[in-house]
């Protein structure tokens, strides 16, 4: 991983930021991209106090504009991508079908579904042309099982299952790899505005054979591997890590 | 980036393969190796011996796994090496036999189903008087289990066996902290595929992956020992794929 060129979507907070100091540790190069600037400001100075090269984009995943300009600069700041974790997502506005409106489902489609889409689209411009890469997106056990009061968010996370196996079978010739993980409850800001309260919480925990919630750097190791050499052979593949929820 | 420093780890079927693969990886990785082999001692001496030349720990111990009572008398050696606590269990020896359905015999799908399932089913069993809170327990499962390729009939059932178990397994065993997971290879350069050795077999295989090359054994010991190291450590119950991208 040293010396690695890793981008970070959505790097601010939860998953993301445990995935930008993981590679920190292995002496990656970094960009996080986020929303809010001064928050990407702070991670910044945080992640270069750890010793780490690293940037923060301000991008929005929603508009090709600003993810066209995320990857050019970061291209234009270290040279090349070696590996992009697509994890800006929403849970959206969870609630139950007969509420949804064009509105709610735009509100959780366009970050998780499109924003996939664009990232994936202008970094694969990037890798395809170094002839190698990895793209690590991020689905949800909801990206292959059903979720009642949450069918915008796993009908989101279905799609980002489907763009990444179509994103691997295009770019595989080139020595692209594309998988995803896909993460069990993990405990997040993102986890506690889904559940609202403890009880919920108590309730999805209760689920997980190994009798606990996810832990943010737990779902950032999986991403690791994955971005690895050790895991060269593998691409159009989600990684279920759950704690055993799906199977249990 | 991972380690399994001071731990101990059984990988049966470990003289050939993907098993010897494995355990040079868990060995380079800095785990103790009992490296298992039905027939073919001369080669696992070697690999104990390549091993032990690199500084790590190995011993041999040898049971012909078709018997009944040999996950028994396997589970018995190996407490006699390692005593009251295993932390990688790598369940790898299986034997494969093309055959249509009109020419499967009785014999050949009992052979196949005692090997690649009742062993395993039964080495668990064995074994989980030293497996405990934080062992890794790895088992085969393979393309086979999940697309037809070829025709293997009987041995694509077992293989969706091992599937089944994992996630069994990994919901009852979870509440004492034992993780269960498997690895499932496309075709892989090995004596059991050697129909990878003729130019047909390679364009077939070539054919139905994404990645345009074969998978060599070593392809799989890094993604097995992985999933053996705490790096792992929420990775419960899934069935990983390391096929290239076949059949996505």
């Amino acid at each position: 991983m040293s010396d690695q060129v890793v981008l970070i979507t959505g790097g601010l907070t939860g998953i993301g930021r445990a995935t930008a100091l993981a590679f920190a540790r292995e002496g990656a190069r970094i960009v996080v991209s986020g929303r809010r600037e001064a928050d990407g400001r702070d991670f910044e100075t945080e992640l270069r106090n750890l010793g780490a090269n690293a940037a923060f984009i301000k991008a929005d995943v929603r508009h090709d504009d600003e993810v066209r300009k995320l990857i050019d600069e970061t291209v234009a700041r270290f040279g090349r991508i070696d590996a992009a974790v697509n994890n800006a997502g929403t849970e959206g506005e969870p609630g139950l079908i007969v509420d949804q409106t064009r509105e709610s489902y735009a509100a959780t489609f366009e970050t998780n579904v499109l924003g996939t889409l664009l990232s994936m689209k202008h970094e694969l411009r990037v890798m395809q042309a170094q002839g190698q890469g990895n793209i690590v997106n991020i689905s949800s056990t909801y990206g292959h099982e059903g979720a009642a009061g949450a069918s915008v968010y796993a009908g989101s996370k279905h799609a980002v299952e489907g763009l990444t196996k179509s994103a691997a079978l295009e770019s595989a010739a080139s020595g692209v790899r594309v998988n995803a993980i896909a993460p069990g409850p993990t405990n997040t800001d993102m986890l506690d505005r889904f559940t609202r309260n403890q009880e919920n919480k108590s309730a999805l925990m209760a689920k997980v054979p190994l009798g606990r919630l996810g832990k943010p750097d737990e779902i950032a190791r999986a991403i690791l591997f994955l971005a690895s050499d050790a895991a060269s052979f593998m691409t159009g593949q989600i990684v279920t890590v759950d704690g055993g929820k799906t199977a249990g | 980036m991972f380690t399994l420093s001071g731990k101990t780890a059984l990988v049966t079927g470990a003289s050939r393969g993907i098993g010897r693969a494995s355990a040079l990886a868990l060995a380079g990785a800095g785990a103790q190796v009992l490296v298992h082999y039905s027939r073919g001692a001369a080669e696992a001496e070697e690999v104990a011996r390549e091993i032990r030349s690199l500084g790590g720990r190995a011993d041999t111990l040898t049971a012909d796994l078709s018997a009944a009572d040999a996950p028994h008398k396997l589970a018995r050696q190996v407490r006699g090496i390692v005593g009251d606590r295993l932390d990688v269990l790598v369940a790898n020896a299986g034997v494969s036999k093309a055959a249509i359905i009109e020419e499967t015999t009785v014999e050949d799908f009992d052979r196949l189903f005692a090997i690649n399932v009742r062993a395993p089913f039964f080495l668990v069993q064995q074994l989980l008087p030293i497996l405990g809170n934080g062992s890794s327990i790895v088992l085969l499962s393979s393309l086979a289990a999940h697309a037809v390729v070829g025709a293997i009939p009987a041995y694509s059932a077992t293989k969706g066996a091992i599937d089944t178990l994992v996630k069994h397994f990994a919901a009852a065993l979870g509440e004492r902290g034992i993780r269960v997971n498997a690895v499932a290879p496309g075709i892989v350069a090995t004596e059991m595929s050697n129909f990878t050795k003729t130019d047909a077999g390679r364009e077939y295989a070539l054919g139905i992956q994404a990645v345009k090359r074969l998978a060599q054994p070593e392809d799989l010991g890094g993604v097995v020992a992985f999933l053996a190291s705490d790096d792992a450590r929420w990775i419960n119950g899934d069935t990983i794929r390391v096929d290239g991208g076949s059949k996505l």
